[in-house]
C-alpha cells in the first residue's frame, strides 16, 4: 500500500492536467479565499454592528444551529440543479457558482456567531468607562470594542476557513471543482492509491491551515495566548462540525 | 384532469416539490432513513463510549489532556470526504468506514465537553462527598457525572446534529443513508429526490435534538426550573 502511494505521488501524470493535483489545488485554494473574503465582508460588519447595538443575539445562535443541521451535500446539489446550474465558472471550475454560494453560506455562521459573541463579551465596565470619557459610538466601536473582540473574531475566521476548505472538498460529490474531485475519481476508478493520495493532501493542508490560523490568533492578541484553548473550545462547541 | 395524471406530471416535469414522489418511492425513502438513523446512532454511541474513558484519563493525568484534546482536534480538522478516503485501505467500502469516521468526529466534541463538565463540579461538592465517605466510583457516578450532565448533553446535541448532516457524505462509500438518494440525483438530476432527502435530514436532526433535550429533562429534574441554555 505504502509503495503504491509513493508511486502515485512520483507519477507526474497525477500532478498535471485538469485532474492533476496542481490544477485542483489552485481551484480549491481560489474557492476558499474568495468565499472567506465574501463571507467576511458580508458577515463581519453585520455581526459587529449587531454586537455593538446588543441586538440580534437570538439570530446569531439560530444561524449557527441551522448551519449545523443542514447537510452541505444537499445544499450543493440543490444549488447545482437549481438556477445556478453546474456550468463552468472561469477559474473556479465546473459548478463553480453553486460551490461558491454554498461555501459562503457555510462560512457565515462561524464568522457571525463568534464576532457577535466577541463584541458582547467585551467587558461592560470598560465600555461604560469609554462612554464616560466622552467617546462617541463610532469611536467606541473602533478603538475599544473591535480591538477587544478581535481574538474571537479571528477564531470565527479560523473556524470558517477550516469549514470552507472542507466544504470545497465535498463539491466533488456534485462533480464540482477542487481536490475532492481527485478522490471521487479515484473511487470511480477503484484506485485506492489515488483515493488515499489525494485525501492525504487535503488532510495535511487542512491541518496546516488550522495551525497557521492558530498562529495568527496568537499574533493578534498576545494576552489571548493563555486563554486560547478555552476560547477555541467554546467557539468550536458553538459551531460544531457540519462537514 | 385526473389527480393521478397531474401528480405523475410533477415527476415528469422534474419539479422540486412533488407529493407523488413520496408515495411512489416510499420504500426507498424508508430504507435510506433507517440506514441514516442507524449510522448516526451507532457513530455517536461509539464516540461516547470511547470519549468517556479518554476524558477520565485526561482528568487523572493532566499531561494527557493536551494530547487527547490536541489529537482529537487535529482529526476534527480533516474534511469528512478525506477522512473516509483515508480509512478506505483499513475498512474498505463498508458501513464501518462511515461509522468509524463519524465516531471520531463525535469523540472530539464529547471528550471536550465531558472534561469541561467534570471541571465545572464545585470543589466543595467533591469534598462533601469525600467527607460523607463516598468512594471514587460512587463519587464519580453519584455526584460528579450528574452535575456534569448538562455540559455533556450539550455536547451530545451538537455531536448528534452534526453527525446527521455528515452521514450524507458516507454515500461516497455507498453507505450514506439519505445521502445515497442525493448521490443518485447527481446523475439523474431528480429534483424532488434532492429536496425530499435534504428536508428529511434536517427534520431528523431536529427530531434527535428534541429527543436529547427531553432525555436531559428527565435525567436532570433539578434543573427544570432553570431556563434552557443554548448548546
Amino acid at each position: 500500500m505504502l509503495q503504491d502511494l509513493v508511486d502515485w505521488y512520483a507519477d507526474p501524470a497525477n500532478w498535471q492536467g485538469e485532474d492533476g493535483l496542481v490544477n485542483r489545488f489552485v481551484e480549491h485554494g481560489l474557492l476558499t479565499v474568495t468565499a472567506i473574503l465574501v463571507a467576511g465582508l458580508v458577515g463581519l460588519p453585520i455581526a459587529i454592528w449587531l454586537g455593538h447595538l446588543g441586538k440580534g443575539g437570538l439570530l446569531a445562535v439560530n444561524i449557527s444551529n441551522v448551519g449545523r443541521a443542514v447537510p452541505t451535500f444537499a445544499v450543493l446539489l440543490f444549488l447545482a440543479l437549481g438556477p445556478l446550474g453546474s456550468g463552468q465558472l472561469g477559474p473556479y471550475g465546473r459548478a463553480g457558482a453553486a460551490t461558491l454560494v454554498a461555501l459562503v453560506l457555510f462560512a457565515l455562521p462561524p464568522i457571525i456567531t463568534n464576532a457577535y459573541v466577541g463584541m458582547r463579551e467585551v467587558d461592560r465596565d470598560t465600555v461604560e468607562a469609554a462612554r464616560g470619557m466622552g467617546m462617541r459610538s463610532g469611536q467606541l466601536l473602533r478603538t475599544v470594542e473591535v480591538p477587544l473582540a478581535l481574538p474571537l473574531i479571528v477564531t470565527g475566521l479560523r473556524l470558517a476557513v477550516v469549514q470552507v476548505w472542507a466544504t470545497a472538498t465535498i463539491a466533488a460529490l456534485v462533480a464540482g471543482p477542487g481536490l475532492g474531485r481527485i478522490v471521487t475519481l479515484g473511487f470511480v476508478r477503484q484506485d485506492v492509491a489515488q483515493v488515499v493520495g489525494a485525501a492525504l493532501v487535503i488532510a495535511v493542508i487542512a491541518l496546516l491551515i488550522e495551525i497557521a490560523m492558530v498562529g495568527l490568533q496568537a499574533l493578534v492578541d498576545p494576552v489571548a495566548r493563555a486563554r486560547r484553548t478555552s476560547a477555541a473550545d467554546a467557539s468550536a462547541r458553538a459551531v460544531g462540525k457540519t462537514l | 384532469m385526473a389527480p393521478l395524471s397531474s401528480a405523475a406530471n410533477c415527476l415528469v416535469r422534474n419539479e422540486w416539490v412533488c407529493p407523488e414522489f413520496f408515495s411512489t418511492r416510499s420504500s426507498q425513502l424508508t430504507d435510506a432513513l433507517v440506514e441514516h438513523i442507524w449510522i448516526t446512532v451507532v457513530s455517536v454511541l461509539l464516540g461516547l463510549v470511547v470519549a468517556f474513558p479518554l476524558a477520565l484519563l485526561a482528568r487523572r493525568y493532566r499531561k494527557l489532556e493536551g494530547v487527547v484534546v490536541g489529537t482529537t482536534t487535529a482529526i476534527y480538522t480533516i474534511p469528512s470526504l478525506a477522512l473516509f478516503a483515508l480509512l478506505l485501505p483499513a475498512t474498505g467500502l463498508s458501513q464501518t468506514t462511515v461509522i468509524i469516521g463519524l465516531a471520531l468526529y463525535s469523540l472530539t466534541i464529547l471528550v471536550r465537553n465531558i472534561i469541561e463538565g467534570l471541571k465545572s463540579v464545585p470543589e466543595d461538592v467533591r469534598e462533601s462527598a469525600l467527607g460523607m465517605g463516598y468512594g471514587r466510583a460512587r463519587q464519580l457516578f453519584g455526584v460528579e457525572l450528574p452535575l456534569a450532565l448538562p455540559t455533556l448533553m450539550a455536547g451530545l446535541r451538537v455531536a448528534t446534529v452534526s453527525t446527521v448532516a455528515l452521514t450524507t457524505v458516507g454515500s461516497i462509500v455507498g453507505y450514506g443513508g439519505l445521502g445515497n438518494l442525493l448521490i443518485q440525483a447527481v446523475d439523474s438530476q431528480f429534483r424532488a429526490q434532492v429536496l425530499a432527502a435534504g428536508l428529511l435530514c434536517v427534520l431528523l436532526a431536529v427530531a434527535f435534538d428534541l429527543l436529547i433535550v427531553a432525555v436531559q429533562r428527565v435525567l436532570t429534574p433539578w434543573s427544570r426550573t432553570q431556563t434552557r441554555t443554548a448548546a
